[in-house]
């Protein structure tokens, strides 16, 4: 098996070479031919029938974003399962880009998917379709997985694929403009010792079209008074490409306790370099409670075409002011509690989980100034930098059945 | 830098793969209780766990290998 996969590999880079295939595509072909060579020793289990219905909720920073999840799973056989949700964002908005750039409102996102797990012997595969729409915006994409155990069932490799397709609109205009977007997925999980396990995940993403966020605009110095400044619309690049390689350990303590440790790594083609930490700490207590307690911290830098404010019109080819696309710092502390019911207590019901998490994020800004400070009246480019906090909410209930 | 980096995880992977001929699996089937511990769940809470990370990608240039899937005993 392993003279097959030098094989593979060496024609691989061969092509690399020759036909200036994308490493990375290459690198996916020969994952698929690997995984079918390793189909004879695997192992997979379908997702257990469930009907999950969470409330969300995100209030901070001059947003408040609610509304309903729903994902209902049910198995069809022993061998298919089929899966959709359905997923509602109620915004109310007044941050700083909406203060900034137009006036406040308030939209619906609504968000529908449909999909189907496959069991073939010991091998998983996954496909779906996913919609999403509001007034200005429309999403569409689908996705295909492969997942599979073997090595004694303590490894598993997942790949994947999707496509996108956005259409971007404009409220009250004829304006309309297209994204593509491809997504390639590799994870591979595996069991350590009796009390540890890890996973590693790459996604790369690479999108072409409008990327530009078509209400906001960039702002330069008033060449008449430079005290002051004027804006412009936004010029982004139509291409962007991004890798993400994340790292995660979960280890189970002396007691029954669990720990878990994450790091990611991102970088794109415009720029942006981050890292992500996490530690997620969870604690049952009996058969029925579990609290959890998590620390996340993020940082990034910001994309190459980003400035607060630019010397004059047109300075660059490429011209963003979004605050995503800035030198920024992000921190989430958050804690949750589940309460179980199993099996024998409800008519038709394995088990039934209620959980509340609630979370609180702070975001800071090294690059980017709240031109609202002070009634707008600073001079430009001595406001203070921007900053805020939010509280995010989700309370849900999961019939297992 | 990100060639490299692929080359490197390509190669890892395959090192892990080729152990299935010489090595065996190291945790017996017995030996998985605390794997098998729903708190030993890469993803414990499925639709919220999908919401948060859409709360974080709206909000931060950084996209991607969120994670999810795995975790468990590997006892299926």
């Amino acid at each position: 098996m392993v003279r097959e996969v030098v094989v593979v590999v060496t024609n691989l880079l061969a092509i690399n070479a020759t036909n200036s295939t994308p490493f990375f595509k290459a690198f996916f072909v020969l994952l698929i031919t690997v995984n079918s060579i390793l189909m004879s020793a695997v192992a997979g289990t379908l997702p257990v029938d469930s009907v999950d219905i969470l409330y969300h909720r995100f209030d901070g920073g001059g947003m408040e974003i609610d509304g309903p999840f729903i994902l209902v799973r049910k198995s069809i056989g022993t061998q298919v399962s089929v899966n959709g949700h359905y997923y509602i964002d109620s915004v109310s908005a007044a941050s700083i880009d909406v203060v900034a750039n137009a006036s406040e409102y308030t939209e619906e996102r609504t968000e529908v998917s449909a999909g189907v797990d496959f069991l073939h012997e010991k091998t998983m595969i996954s496909t779906g379709y996913t919609n999403s729409e509001e007034n200005d915006f429309v999403a569409n994409s689908v996705f295909l997985s492969i997942g599979q155990d073997f090595f004694g069932d303590l490894t598993k490799l997942t790949m994947g694929y999707a496509r996108g397709w956005d259409e971007v609109g404009k409220i009250e205009s004829d304006f309309s403009e297209d994204v593509d977007r491809q997504i390639y997925k590799l994870g591979v999980s595996q069991v350590l010792t009796k009390n540890a396990l890890m996973g590693l995940d790459i996604e790369t993403i690479s999108d072409e079209g409008y990327l530009n966020n078509p209400y906001r605009s960039y702002r330069y110095f008033d060449p008449a008074d430079s005290t002051k400044f004027l804006t412009s619309v936004e010029v982004y690049p139509e291409t962007r490409t991004s890798t993400a390689v994340a790292v995660r350990g979960l280890y189970y303590l002396p007691y029954r306790a669990s720990i878990k440790g994450e790091y990611r790594y991102f970088s794109d083609s415009w720029g942006i370099d981050a890292h992500t930490y996490e530690v997620l700490y969870v604690h049952p207590f009996g058969r029925q409670w579990t609290l959890e307690g998590r620390v996340r911290h993020y940082s990034q830098s910001s994309a190459d075409f980003y400035s607060d404010i630019f010397t004059h019109e047109g300075a660059n080819d490429f011209l963003a002011r979004d605050k995503e696309l800035s030198t920024l710092t992000g921190m989430t502390y958050g804690g949750g509690v589940t309460y179980e019911i199993g099996q024998g207590v409800i008519p038709h019901v394995n088990k039934l989980k209620l959980t509340l998490l609630v979370d609180y994020l702070k975001y800071e800004y090294d690059d980017f100034r709240d031109v609202t400070a002070g009634g707008g009246l600073l001079p430009a480019g001595t406001e203070p930098l921007y900053e805020f906090d939010a509280w995010v909410t989700r309370a849900s209930i999961t019939f297992e059945y | 830098m990100k060639t490299h980096l692929i080359i490197g995880l390509l190669l890892l992977s395959l090192v892990v793969m080729s152990g299935c001929s010489g090595i065996k699996p190291w945790v017996k089937p017995y030996e998985r209780n605390n794997l098998a511990d729903p708190i030993m769940s890469l993803d414990r809470h499925g639709a919220a766990g999908s919401y948060i990370h859409h709360v974080y990608q709206a909000r931060e240039g950084a996209r991607g290998a969120e994670g999810g899937a795995g975790g468990g005993c590997g006892c299926n």
